[in-house]
């Protein structure tokens, strides 16, 4: 939303260019730990590397400065950063000025949260959301670009299109009008003060100044600092806005677009960016083209919501129609809209988010259900409700490498196999070395890995699985006249199959993607060349380029800088869009398209080169138009880029600026607020009557109860988070022995004090609750866990990694059943990483902590485990029911 | 010259990929499930199938550690240190509640340490211990017949008899890899450079300018352990370290010695042991003799000594 993409705007290996390195929501070292090789480089070579984290971890110890924070109160340790940087003039002015919107003017409309208490204008309190139309640049319509989450207006289409003016917005450079953005962020931002961060966060003032002065010294002209975040910043009801604030805090300091500056996304996965570029997401289609609404019932009404007057999107055409044309092939013409009414059409009031389809499930609206490379009856959070959900299906087809517990459901939580009527169709799946294709990775870097070796027995690739599956609908339906039938039956479906096997070729999945001119097949060398009129294919816009010929695959391509040089990598694998390293690199020169200094030289004007004509040149591919002069005034008549001026950096806008103030399309603010977490122990002390943010997404029903505010019955904050050793729901980990043994059981963090106060020791048992449910495990007491003073309070967090399941060679209890289903209002997001708990001493199924001394020898929880631990009496007393079922069961096994 | 490794604890970051790529590539199995509950390490030592291993040490809370940076800085090669180690390379909270000062997470990736003089190889009776081509110290599990006598003749505890198959093991340095020009496992893939294969000639030039830039950092506490210019029986390690707090803080002896180099004065401790309870008996042989016939001698203190050596006299008169 601030820059215009949804990818990391830096790569992992421009770390190392970093003169300071901010990592706050991520634990780096432990999470992706060869990435990390580029914060250890540039600590090397003298950067100053910070963490910021409720947890002391492996990423702290390799940080010259840490900074602990209260789960959930970053949008207040980053807000207090950018009121430090605007109170003390620390912004990089002239950056700021003509990259951003800083000095562009709202409407008089406009009420900022300051002035009401906690909201902005237009909120509607009956409905929990806001209309947006006081939110706009005064005498601009809503730039629709910026859509890719619809935004609520009470205009129709037809009454916006009508007030849309060609005319750029009013600005004021002295950024001095009261109404500019840059004066409506100091007004914003004015009461985040060190101290107050303090009372919030839990940070100590001085620390924070510290990383204050660390981060403005090191930014500017000749100095860049980067922020890298990962879930422990998504997972919140104010997930997008916590990214928004660093975003502000970035374009204010003048780091986007520039060598060692930016911010990093680090992805849990390594395709987790590919599975949002060629989406597996309800409302995504590939390259960020929206899924059409009921709303949109023809092609035009479709184009004319998404096709932005100025900026890169004006091209949307393009893409959405070399899209149908690689989907449906000589059945998409220019007289069927290029099938455009084979596209479903989403219901404007319908939620079909992830989170809605599993309620769906628990009520028996959906019936079945195909799941690959995911278990999330242990990883999805939720875990209680997500396997109450597979068991209300008729049928699910699990496909995992491993035999993991979400084709194991209906074994768990006690529940009688025998009541349970899903049909569990398992397919074994072929790991990464037994299939070819690429991934695409936090960089947005798509990199080809070849097969090793064939998968064994009946396991198959994904790409084995879908295209057969396809293949094989395709005939059962053939011959149907049905209008509804046709979607499929058109769909193209003609990839070469390999060997015995009968695999798809990855290679020509990926050249589909590429895109090729119909009438030759010529394969095409980048976007530029697709056509709006039916005469490109091509499958995903943006990775469009990756194979320019069909004996090129850029992808494959890995050929290092040498080592000392500036590196970028650029013939290492293919960056989306356009083999581009750091985007918005226009940034990287100053308005005259010099560089702002020698040291942070990325690309520059060269006006002698291309015979006269200039062109920008330097170590990246150039994110703005090749040769448009720095000086080239916009063409305010103009449509697309013609529209934005040779200093318009931020290409993907329509007014070609970094967006400070997010002027429509968000759900919940143009600016970000601070909201307490959902569950929270603390009032929210900026603006009392709104404690967590207004727009969340709640699910109030008995099977999603949640632990409420201030609850003194779960005094505790907690957050979940990952270990080097294990890999998400423990499917790659868990089974492998090798993995397994270097952390081979769950447990909780828990300070010194909140220990002595429990009488807690290192390998004591612990039961964990909330309102959702309860998990044992191991207390590992350390003083890399600390109590912080919020406001005067003492708040314990404990932290509890989520690895663990029945299923492996190791087994624990499953932390995800902890956590309730509330939602950021924009993507649809959970608060995974703040909520609260209760915390004591003894196993689950035990009335007090009495015993639970007794158990101070430390083993995994194994079932053998269990057995040898348990008393010749007492077993329903100490263990349950549950407890005594296992052991009869394994009484019974070994007889 | 031999090849060897530099481990360089200042870069370690915890990941454990040396312990798995070390198990994977020579198929050694897991040990145990057990939760240490030692930090974050639960493989605990070295071990017949473990050969490396990342120790976790916390020093965290108010002064616990200084006492023993400041230690750190007696170490050879170390300078004097007090404040400094405080810079650098843990992070610090300067301020707060008073429960986290200054505080550390030290890892520390171990290994076999290829001893110059290699108290295993000294002991070994069968001749499975060998140096090999590379300069390493390599057990051949063809000839090993499980006497485990090296087992205590290490002083790292590194060396460990298997009790499945009753062969000893441990890290080979990767014999199998180097022969074919291959980095070892653990080297190749540690993604900080904290684990480094080479040379060692250039490998300890490499490291004494990296001692050097620890310290102009202020890192004055690092030093090296197994270098050169230590005097220690095991002689300069093969596989030597950059540290930044005393051996023993890391597991490690603080001064490592072979048991060989204990025998001579052993074996005259014994001597001179046998000498004085033979001058000692054959002196009450004759000086009972001497007061058996003095009357005087019957409050002597030992007198019961006195009259059993003659009761044993009678017996063997008589015999």
């Amino acid at each position: 939303m601030s820059f215009g993409r949804g990818g990391a705007t830096t790569a992992q290996w421009d770390l190392a260019n970093s003169d300071c390195i901010v990592i706050q929501g991520s634990n780096f070292a432990e999470c992706h730990p060869v990435g990390f090789r580029f914060v250890m480089e540039a600590r090397e070579r003298g950067a100053t590397v910070i963490h910021v984290d409720p947890r002391f971890t492996r990423t702290s110890a390799c940080a010259d400065l840490y900074a602990p924070i209260r789960p959930g109160t970053d949008i207040a340790f980053l807000g207090g950063l950018i009121n430090y940087v605007l109170e003390h003039e620390k912004y990089f002015k002239e950056y700021v000025t003509h990259y951003t919107n800083a000095a562009t003017l709202i409407t008089e409309e406009y009420k900022d949260s300051e002035d009401l208490g906690g909201i902005f204008s237009g909120f509607h309190e009956d409905e929990h959301a806001y209309y947006t139309e006081s939110w706009s640049y005064e005498g601009e319509s809503m730039p629709r670009a910026a859509q890719h989450k619809k935004a609520r207006t009470g205009e129709t289409f037809a009454e916006r299109v009508t007030r849309t003016t060609q005319a750029p917005p009013p600005r004021d450079e002295t950024l001095t009008h009261p109404r500019c953005v840059f004066q409506i962020l100091k007004r914003h931002f004015a009461r985040y003060t060190p101290e107050l961060v303090e009372q919030i966060c839990g940070t100590p003032a001085d620390v924070f100044r510290q990383v204050a002065e660390a981060i403005t010294s090191n930014s500017g002209r000749d100095r860049t600092t980067a922020f890298c975040y990962a879930v422990g910043w998504t997972q919140h009801t104010v997930g997008v806005q916590l990214i928004r604030t660093c975003a502000i805090l970035q374009l204010l300091l003048g780091n986007i677009g520039r060598p060692g500056g930016g911010i990093l996304a680090l992805r849990g996965h390594a395709a987790i960016q590919g599975s949002t570029d060629t989406p597996t997401l309800y409302n995504l289609l590939p390259g960020y083209m929206e899924v059409p609404l009921e709303s949109e019932p023809t092609l035009d009404d479709y184009l004319a919501e998404y096709t932005a007057e100025g900026g890169w999107w004006h091209n949307f055409p393009k893409y959405i129609v070399s899209l149908l044309k690689s989907w449906y092939g000589d059945a998409a013409t220019q007289e069927n809209e290029f099938a455009y009414q084979y596209l479903p059409k989403l219901h404007e009031q319908t939620d079909y988010s992830y989170y809605p389809m599993m309620f769906g499930m628990v009520d028996r609206q959906i019936e079945g259900l195909f799941v690959m490379g995911e278990n999330f009856a242990v990883g999805g959070p939720a875990s209680i409700l997500e396997r109450q959900a597979l068991r209300s299906l008729k049928w699910c087809v699990v496909r995992d490498p491993v035999h993991v517990e979400t084709a194991d459901f209906w074994d768990m939580d006690g529940v009688d196999p025998a009541s349970v009527e899903t049909e569990v169709i398992y397919m074994p799946a072929a790991w990464a070395a037994e299939k070819s294709g690429s991934l695409t990775n936090t960089q947005r870097l798509l990199q080809w890995h070849d097969q090793a070796v064939d998968p064994p027995g009946d396991c198959r690739s994904e790409t084995w699985f879908m295209y057969h599956l396809g293949r094989r609908l395709k005939e059962l339906y053939a011959g149907s006249a049905e209008e509804r039938d046709q979607p499929l039956l058109k769909l193209t479906w003609d990839y070469p199959v390999e060997e015995a096997l009968e695999e798809p070729r990855a290679l020509a999945v990926l050249q589909e993607m590429n895109g090729y001119r119909l009438a030759d097949h010529t394969l095409l060398s980048g976007y530029k060349d697709l056509q709006d009129n039916g005469g490109t294919s091509c499958g995903n816009w943006i990775y469009s380029g990756v194979t320019p010929a069909a004996d090129a695959n850029l992808a494959a391509a890995r050929q290092p800088d040498r080592a000392g040089a500036f590196s970028n990598h650029q013939h290492w694998g293919f960056a989306w869009p356009n083999n581009r390293r750091i985007l918005y690199n226009r940034c990287s020169a100053d308005q005259d398209g010099r560089p702002w200094s020698e040291r942070k030289r990325l690309i520059w004007w060269d006006a002698q080169a291309a015979e006269g004509k200039g062109q920008w040149v330097g170590y990246d591919v150039p994110d703005f138009e090749l040769h448009k002069a720095p000086q080239q005034p916009p063409d305010t008549q103009g449509a697309g880029m013609a529209a934005l001026s040779g200093a318009d950096p931020f290409i993907m806008h329509a007014d070609g600026k970094g967006w400070l103030f997010v002027p429509h399309a968000l759900r919940d603010g143009p600016l970000p607020v601070h909201y307490e977490p959902v569950e929270s122990p603390m009032p929210n002390l900026l603006y009392p009557n709104y404690p967590h943010n207004p727009t969340a997404v709640f699910f109030e029903r008995p099977d999603n109860p949640y632990n409420g505010a201030g609850n003194p019955e779960y005094p505790y904050v907690i957050t979940t988070y990952r270990l080097t050793e294990h890999h998400t729901s423990g499917a790659m980990s868990r089974w492998n022995t090798w993995l397994a043994e270097l952390q081979p059981a769950l447990f909780a963090e828990i300070d010194l004090q909140l220990a002595a106060e429990k009488r807690l020791q290192t390998g004591d048992w612990v039961t964990v609750s909330t309102a959702r449910g309860a998990v044992e495990a191991r207390a590992m007491v350390t003083a890399r866990m600390r109590p912080l003073i919020i406001n005067g309070r003492t708040i314990h967090v404990v932290g509890m990694p989520y690895h663990w399941g029945p299923g492996g060679v190791v087994t624990g209890d499953i932390v995800n059943d902890l956590i309730g289903v509330v939602l950021d209002p924009n993507v649809r997001i959970h608060e995974a990483k703040a909520f609260t708990c209760n915390l004591r001493k003894g196993r689950k199924g035990q009335k007090d902590g009495a015993h639970g001394a007794e158990n101070n020898e430390v083993a995994t929880r194994t079932r053998v485990d269990l057995h040898a631990e348990l008393p010749e009496g007492g077993i329903i007393n100490r263990f349950g029911s549950e407890g005594a079922e296992m052991l009869h069961r394994t009484s019974l096994a070994e007889r | 010259m031999a090849n060897g490794f530099f481990t360089d604890t200042t870069l370690c970051i915890g990941c454990k990929a040396c312990e798995v790529a070390c198990k994977e590539w020579n198929q050694l199995p897991a040990e145990n499930y057990h939760l240490s509950g030692m930090s974050y390490d639960n493989t605990v030592a070295l071990s017949a199938t473990t050969w490396r291993h990342v120790a976790f040490i916390e020093q965290i809370g108010n002064g616990s550690h200084a006492t023993a940076a400041t230690d750190g800085a007696n170490r050879p090669g170390a300078q004097a240190v007090s404040e400094s180690i405080r810079q650098q390379p843990g992070p610090q909270v300067r301020s707060g509640d008073g429960l986290l000062g200054e505080h550390r997470w030290l890892m520390m990736s171990d290994v076999c340490k290829h001893c110059t003089n290699a108290g295993c190889l000294d002991a070994c009776p069968t001749g499975a211990l060998i140096r090999n081509e590379f300069g390493d110290v390599y057990v051949q599990p063809d000839i090993c017949n499980g006497c485990g006598y090296c087992v205590p003749a290490c002083p790292f505890g590194v060396i460990d008899l298997q009790q499945a198959d009753g062969r000893v093991w441990k890290c080979t340095l990767c014999f199998d890899r180097q022969k074919e020009g291959l980095t070892p496992a653990c080297a190749k893939a540690c993604p900080t450079q904290s684990i480094l294969f080479g040379d060692l000639a250039e490998l300890r030039a490499r490291a004494e300018k990296r001692v050097g830039m620890l310290h102009a950092r202020g890192i004055t506490g690092a030093y090296l352990y197994g270098g050169p210019d230590e005097h220690t029986s095991v002689g300069p390690l093969n596989a030597f370290f950059l540290l930044v707090d005393e051996p023993h803080v890391y597991n490690l002896p603080v001064n490592p010695q072979l048991p060989q180099s204990k025998v001579l004065p052993a074996y005259l401790a014994t001597a001179l042991t046998a000498t004085f309870f033979g001058v000692a008996t054959l002196y009450t042989l004759l000086a009972g003799r001497r007061w058996s016939k003095n009357p005087l001698s019957a409050g002597f203190p030992l007198r019961g000594m006195r009259e059993k050596t003659m009761r044993w006299g009678v017996r063997r008169n008589r015999a």
